[in-house]
Formats: C-alpha cells, sequence, structure tokens
C-alpha cells in the first residue's frame, strides 16, 4: 500500500513537471524562431507575423501595480480595524462574510466591473468616454484580491505576540500608537506574503480582467484605453487562432509561467522568513 | 499635563484609527456590493426556462452549462479526490517531514497552488486537446481541472489527517492491527468530516473556474453535451460567453453561479464546524 | 501628579467576573524605596501590580472598588490621562519583551510616543537609559542591530532601559529575573540596588533570598489579602503571621 500512497504523492511533482515540460518545449523554440526582437517587441500584428507582447507585459505589470496600490491600502487598513478597532461580535461575523466572498468566482467580478464599474468609469470618470482599460481592470482586481489580502494579513496580525502589545502600553502609548507603531511593522513579513500572494493571483487573473479591459492590442498610455494583458492575450485568441499565432499564445504563457514561478519562491521565501521570526521571537519573548 | 507634542502624536494615530476604520467601511460595502449587484441584475431573469429550457437564439438557457458543470465536477473529483487524499495519506502518516522528497512534493504542491487558470489551460491544451487529441472535451477539461484542485485537497485533508489524535493510532496498533488497517478503519473514519469539507472546496473551486477551460472544453454555449468526449461549456465561462451579446443572460447566470458558490462554502463551513467540534471531543 | 510619588492603597476589592481577586488590600509605600512582593501562585500580587499602571484595563470584565492614590492623585478617577500615568509609571515584565525592532528604537519609543522627535536629544536619552541599565557598553556598538539578537539577560535591561526612557518615577518590576539565569538574576539585582536612589520601585518575586537581598519593605500575599507588611528583615526574622512563617519556612507555596 505505501507504494500506491507514494504514487499518489510523487503525482503532484509529475504533474508540475509536465506542466513544465509541456510549456517550455512548445513555447520556447518558437520564440527562438521568431527571434526575441520580435517576440519581446511593441507590435501584435498576427498578418504580418508580428507577435510581439512587450505591451501586454507592460499592460499586465500597469494593472497588477495599480490593483496593488488600491487593494493594498484598502485591505492593510481593513485588517488593522478588524485587529483592533472594531466591536469583537462584529469581526466573527465580518471574519465569516471575507472568507465566504474569498471563494466567489473571478468571473463574478469581471461581471460586477463589466455591468457597474465599465459604465461608471465611462459616463463619470473617463476624459474621453471609454470605460474599458487599466483603471476599470484595477478596481476589479483590487476588489478581487481584498478578501485574501484582509483574511492573511489579519492572520499575521494575530500570530503577533500579545506581550509586545503589552510592553507598548506599559510605556504610555496609547492603544493606537500600540497597534501602528508596534503590532503593524512587527507583522510586516506575514503581511509582505499576503501582498505577494495578492500579486500572484492579480498577475495571473484571466476572466475578470478581459471583461473590463477592452482587448486592443496596443501599449498603454492612458488609464481609459482598450489594451490588453498577458492573460487576455492567451484567452481572446484561445478558440479562433491556429498554427503559429496560437503557439504565440503559448508563449505568452510561458512567460506568464515564468512571473508566477518567480513570485512563489519568493513567497516560500517570504514564509520561512515569518516563521524564523516567530520562532525568535518565542523562544526569546513570549 | 499633556504637551503639545504628546497631543500631536496621539492625535496622529487616531487619525489612522479612523481611516482604518472607514477602509473597513469600504471594503464591506465594495465587497456586499458585488454580490448584491449581481443577484439585483440577474434575479429578474432567471425563469424555468432559462434554467432548464431547450437552448435557442431567443432565449438562451443554462441547461448546456448546467450540464456541463455537473460533467465537470464529476471527471475531476473521480480523479483529483483518490490521488489527492492518497497523497495527503502519504504526507501525514508515512513520512518525517524532514526528508528531502516530501519537502520537493511539498514545494510541488505549492507551486500548483500558485500557477494562474490560464496556464493550466494551455497545458490542457497542449496534453489532451492536442498531444491526446481529445479535441475539445468534457474529459480534457475535467482532467486538467483534476490537478488544478490537487493542492486544494492534499492541503486540508493532510491537516484534518493530523488532527487525527496519535492515542487513537496507537490504540489501533496496541490491538495487533497493521498500519494499513489502521489507516482505514481508524484514521480515515475520523478524519472523515475534514475530507468531506476539503472535497466540497475543490467541487467550489470546479464550479468557480473559467480561464482554464476556454482552452479545453471550447466555449459551445449552445449544445447540451452527449458524452464525456463531446465540447461544451460551464456555468462559470457561460457568464464569460454570454456577457458579449447577452448581458441580461450573463448577469441571470452569474446569479445563478453566485448562489451555488455560496452555498457550497457555507455547506463546506458548516461541515467544517461539526469537525471542529468532534476534535474538541477527542482531544 | 507632580511632587511625590509615594503608593497609598485603601481598602482596595478587584474582581475578575465574579471571581474576588483583590480582598480588601492596604498599602504604603514610600518613595525611594524597593517594596518586594511576596506570595504563593495565584495570590494576586501580580493583580495588584498590574492595578498600580492600570494594565488591569486590558481586562474586559474587571472591577475595581477602593482608592488607589499616586502622590494626591487617585488614579482610577476619571479624568486621570492613562498615557501619563503609565509614563510616571514604568512596568517590566516576567518575561523580556523588547519589540522586534532596533536597540535604538526600542528605546525611543517612550520618548517619541511623547512627541521627543529630535535626534540629538534622542541620542541622549538612548545613551543614558543604556547606561543606567548598565547595558551601554555592551549595546553601543549594536544599537542599530535587532534587538531580538540579544542574550536573555540583555533583553531584560533594553527592557528596564526602554523603560527608563520614559522618565518614570515608580517602576513596577513583575518576577522580572524569574527567566533569565543566574548571572543575569544577579546582574539585575546589582541593577535594582542601583536605582532605588532615584525611582520608587515594587518587584514581585517568587524568590525570599531575592526579597531578602534587595528590597526595603515586604508586602506577603496570601489568597488576595496582604497578610503581612513590613520591613523585610522583620518579615522574615520575625513574622507576625503564623501563615507568613508558615509560607517563608516553606510549608506552602
Amino acid at each position: 500500500m505505501r507504494g500506491v500512497f507514494l504514487f499518489c504523492a510523487v503525482f503532484s511533482l509529475l504533474a508540475l513537471g509536465c506542466i513544465c515540460v509541456f510549456l517550455f518545449i512548445n513555447g520556447v523554440p518558437f520564440i527562438g524562431k521568431v527571434g526575441l526582437d520580435n517576440f519581446f517587441g511593441m507590435q501584435w500584428n498576427l498578418h504580418e507575423a508580428s507577435y510581439g507582447i512587450l505591451s501586454m507585459i507592460v499592460a499586465s505589470l500597469y494593472v497588477t501595480a495599480l490593483a496593488m496600490i488600491i487593494g493594498v491600502s484598502l485591505g492593510l487598513f481593513t485588517a488593522v480595524a478588524l485587529y483592533k478597532f472594531c466591536p469583537p461580535k462584529m469581526v466573527a461575523v465580518i471574519r465569516q462574510l471575507i472568507n465566504l466572498l474569498a471563494g466567489i468566482p473571478s468571473v463574478i467580478y469581471g461581471l460586477f466591473g463589466l455591468i457597474i464599474i465599465v459604465p461608471l468609469l465611462r459616463d463619470y470618470v473617463s476624459p474621453n468616454g471609454v470605460g474599458y482599460g487599466i483603471l476599470a481592470a484595477s478596481i476589479v482586481l483590487s476588489v478581487m484580491v481584498l478578501p485574501t489580502l484582509v483574511g492573511v494579513s489579519l492572520d499575521a496580525l494575530n500570530a503577533v505576540p500579545k506581550n509586545y502589545y503589552e510592553g507598548a502600553l506599559a510605556l504610555g502609548a496609547t492603544k493606537e500608537q500600540s497597534v501602528f507603531r508596534i503590532m503593524l511593522p512587527a507583522a510586516k513579513s506575514g503581511i509582505m506574503a499576503a501582498v505577494v500572494l495578492s500579486i500572484g493571483r492579480a498577475i495571473g487573473e484571466t476572466m475578470a480582467v478581459i471583461m473590463v479591459i477592452g482587448g486592443s492590442p496596443t501599449i498603454p498610455t492612458s488609464l481609459f484605453q482598450s489594451t490588453r494583458t498577458l492573460t487576455a492575450n492567451i484567452a481572446m485568441g484561445a478558440t479562433e487562432l491556429t498554427g503559429d499565432p496560437k503557439t504565440a499564445l503559448i508563449a505568452t504563457g510561458v512567460v506568464l509561467f515564468f512571473f508566477t514561478l518567480l513570485l512563489n519562491v519568493s513567497f516560500s521565501l517570504l514564509k520561512g522568513g515569518e516563521k524564523r521570526e516567530n520562532k525568535r521571537a518565542q523562544k526569546t519573548g513570549s | 499635563m499633556k504637551t503639545n507634542a504628546h497631543k500631536r502624536q496621539v492625535l496622529k494615530y487616531v487619525v489612522c484609527k479612523l481611516i482604518a476604520q472607514a477602509a473597513l467601511f469600504v471594503s464591506l460595502v465594495a465587497l456586499v456590493i458585488v454580490m448584491v449587484f449581481v443577484l439585483l441584475r440577474g434575479v429578474p431573469h432567471i425563469n424555468m426556462q432559462f434554467l432548464f429550457g431547450e437552448y435557442s437564439i431567443r432565449a438562451p438557457s443554462i441547461k448546456p452549462a448546467l450540464m456541463g458543470t455537473l460533467y465537470l465536477i464529476v471527471i475531476s473529483l473521480v480523479v483529483a479526490a483518490p490521488i489527492g487524499i492518497g497523497s495527503a495519506i502519504f504526507l501525514a502518516e508515512y513520512t518525517n517531514s524532514k526528508s528531502r522528497l516530501v519537502r520537493l512534493i511539498r514545494i510541488a504542491v505549492e507551486t500548483l497552488a500558485g500557477i494562474p487558470s490560464i496556464v493550466y489551460g494551455i497545458f490542457g491544451y497542449l496534453v489532451f486537446v492536442v498531444a491526446l487529441g481529445f479535441g475539445y472535451s468534457f474529459i480534457g477539461g475535467g482532467l486538467t481541472l483534476a490537478i488544478m484542485i490537487l493542492p486544494v485537497i492534499v492541503r486540508s485533508t493532510e491537516e484534518s489527517l493530523l488532527a487525527v489524535p496519535r492515542s487513537l493510532r496507537e490504540g489501533s496498533f496496541a490491538l495487533g492491527s497493521s498500519k494499513v488497517r489502521t489507516i482505514f478503519s481508524v484514521v480515515l473514519p475520523c478524519a472523515a468530516n475534514g475530507i468531506v469539507t476539503s472535497l466540497i472546496l475543490a467541487v467550489g473551486r470546479v464550479v468557480s473556474e473559467s480561464a482554464v477551460l476556454i482552452l479545453t472544453i471550447g466555449m459551445v454555449v449552445d449544445i447540451v453535451p452527449k458524452n464525456f468526449t463531446s465540447a461544451g461549456t460551464s456555468l462559470a465561462l457561460a457568464v464569460y460567453g454570454f456577457s458579449q451579446r447577452y448581458p441580461e443572460q450573463a448577469a441571470a447566470t452569474g446569479a445563478v453561479l453566485l448562489v451555488l458558490v455560496v452555498a457550497i462554502n457555507i455547506l463546506a463551513t458548516l461541515l467544517g464546524k461539526v469537525f471542529g467540534k468532534g476534535e474538541l471531543v477527542d482531544g | 501628579m507632580d511632587s511625590k510619588f509615594n503608593i497609598t492603597v485603601r481598602n482596595c476589592d478587584l474582581y475578575y467576573g465574579d471571581a474576588h481577586a483583590l480582598k480588601n488590600v492596604n498599602i504604603d509605600v514610600e518613595e525611594s524605596e524597593v517594596t518586594a512582593l511576596i506570595g504563593p501562585s495565584g495570590c494576586g500580587k501580580s493583580t495588584f501590580l498590574r492595578m498600580l499602571n492600570r494594565m488591569n484595563d486590558l481586562v474586559e470584565d474587571c472591577r475595581i472598588t477602593g482608592e488607589i492614590k499616586i502622590g494626591e492623585q487617585n488614579i482610577y478617577d476619571k479624568g486621570t490621562d492613562v498615557a501619563l500615568l503609565r509614563k510616571n509609571v514604568g512596568m517590566v515584565f516576567q518575561k523580556p519583551n523588547p519589540f522586534p525592532m532596533s536597540v535604538y528604537d526600542n528605546i525611543a519609543f517612550a520618548p517619541r510616543t511623547f512627541g521627543v522627535w529630535r535626534r540629538s536629544k534622542l541620542d541622549n536619552i538612548v545613551e543614558s537609559s543604556l547606561r543606567q541599565a548598565g547595558l551601554w557598553d555592551e549595546a553601543k556598538d549594536r544599537l542599530r542591530k535587532n534587538a531580538m539578537g540579544l542574550s536573555g539577560g540583555q533583553q531584560q535591561r533594553l527592557c528596564i532601559a526602554r523603560a527608563l526612557a520614559a522618565d518614570p518615577k515608580i517602576l513596577l518590576m513583575d518576577e522580572p529575573t524569574s527567566a533569565l539565569d543566574p548571572i543575569s538574576t544577579g546582574i539585575i539585582e546589582d541593577l535594582i540596588n542601583e536605582l532605588k536612589a532615584n525611582y520608587t520601585i515594587v518587584i514581585v518575586t517568587h524568590n525570599m533570598q531575592q526579597a531578602t537581598r534587595i528590597s526595603d519593605k515586604t508586602a506577603v500575599f496570601l489568597l488576595g489579602e496582604i497578610i503581612e507588611f513590613g520591613k523585610t528583615e522583620s518579615v522574615f526574622t520575625n513574622p507576625k503571621d503564623k501563615r507568613t512563617e508558615n509560607y517563608i519556612t516553606g510549608r506552602f507555596g
């Protein structure tokens, strides 16, 4: 029986190996074939065999960065409010609600963007009458990553030893000063992990983005302009293209995969750091 | 008496607190609006024809999507549940966490959990649609989803196995049971609630996924699938599929999907609570 | 509370919910003296100590009756500024709890809290606090390093320095050496003997030898009451209460 269980366990490893191999075998030679200049160029024009994904990389980074600016500032303060500045009875309820919201399909968030955010931006905010684009995608994504951000940050805050809090109060700090000057910085590695996790979700998100981003393969110069992220590029051509253009999508996937692996590594490094810190605190402090 | 400098310091962080409370309010409003608006827009368009009627261009229905979702749940669970549970048993019962293989497996599980849905889609397309020649089909989509939900099942099953008290295992060994018999007759039954919860969460994930399916099951919204090898759609994919031409139906499908996912999550939470109580009694 | 910093406690009772944790406590702590609180575990010593800087405010269903004055001010009056009270009444905890930041920032925490941000001023406070706590020579080259890297005994002295940086008049110490090795304990006891010239010190201890070594007066707690209070010497050599004698001769506790 041990062998059977071992096989099951190794299956994940095999699956990951297969994913890497299939993606790289199919994607990397294509990048070689069309050349780095072409593939990482500005032009995406299938009729001219230009497969430049630079504008999509830029759009992906813009969308992710802006979503993080909105999401992290909102999510972090929300977590702090839930940590100490909210009636305990409400915290339990809100916690449940947030867990529930973390499970909502991304396509629902996309729909929300499509029926609310895009018209709202188009009619009231956008200077050029376009609602689609980076701002819409960022807003949708920032709401989408909120539950994860708040949940993980709150866990990180709760994991900070309570005796730091007492120590700060005993020195004459108010509750607010203790939370913001001691507890929040002490939770920073856990919070960073939450942020990295959210960046991973935002950069890899397809459906919520594709419904509000517009889709033109042009380099973004405005917040209100139809553009295309890496994920949107793959999804939009997925069912229609064949031949080289389809392979170009696979190569786009390789680039995206590379980004996520990078984030994964930094996430596990951060988690390791957090564990070490808490251990050190337990050994000496609490 | 408070000095002015002290007062400023106190005030500064009181302002921070107010900002935090405002952020909490904004976050809650934003998240509630997402749910409420989708329901408000969608629910009025839900009727029997829309849910279970035959699909026509005039009156699109989600019967194909409902069937498709069901197919995907069955295929992915049949594949992922035994592998995931077996994997968790290996990690929880047969190893010490120091071994290099175990560390590698854990890293693989973590990494799998972090790969974007659309990248899984490409993988599924390359393997099932092209290499194995299935074409766009539920079997290809379901198998790809099975790999995606594997980390969910492995991690939470392992947790519930580890929560089973050591004394129960020792008791079983003391009665002369073998390791395998102990696992199947003592450990798994004790952890059953937790394992079922993890499977329900995995179903929630299958129902929610959409990007991975574009590349593996096609996006055929109008035909009720005949069998596992048909191309088709799922509820989540149909939301996207409808969103261009049928915004009302897209919202209605979204509402159905939302209710379904929330129900699944509540079910999982309730089961988790039952499980949590059981643990207290054991410990 | 500007002039005198003696502590007067009259007819004080403390409840945690329904539990009666302190019963009719009366005590006078004079300035520039070390008062030791001894007694078996769970007898209310720490509760009493935490009452003096209102740390019990953190406990939700904690109720206090009676009069607790520092100088002329009743610290449980409505108008009391708890932050200023805690600035004047510093506290050192059982387990060292330096903040996970640099040695310098740890000590600068209290001054900054009260509005001192000028660099030169902070530098002075940090140096003098560390010197008073006998840590300057060991720490001066690592002011910018994380305080968690110090040894347990150094961490506790850092916590003392951190409390001194707030410029308190009274120091409360809750079994400050119980988590430390004998050598670090000795260093901290010497430190307490030096500090009592400038500060009023109230110290909870489990160790009766320690009480005799460092304190001027001793209060013996039993089941939430003070059963004996007086000069340390007379409490230990000539106890008035039979229960005190039983306790110090090791018959219970």
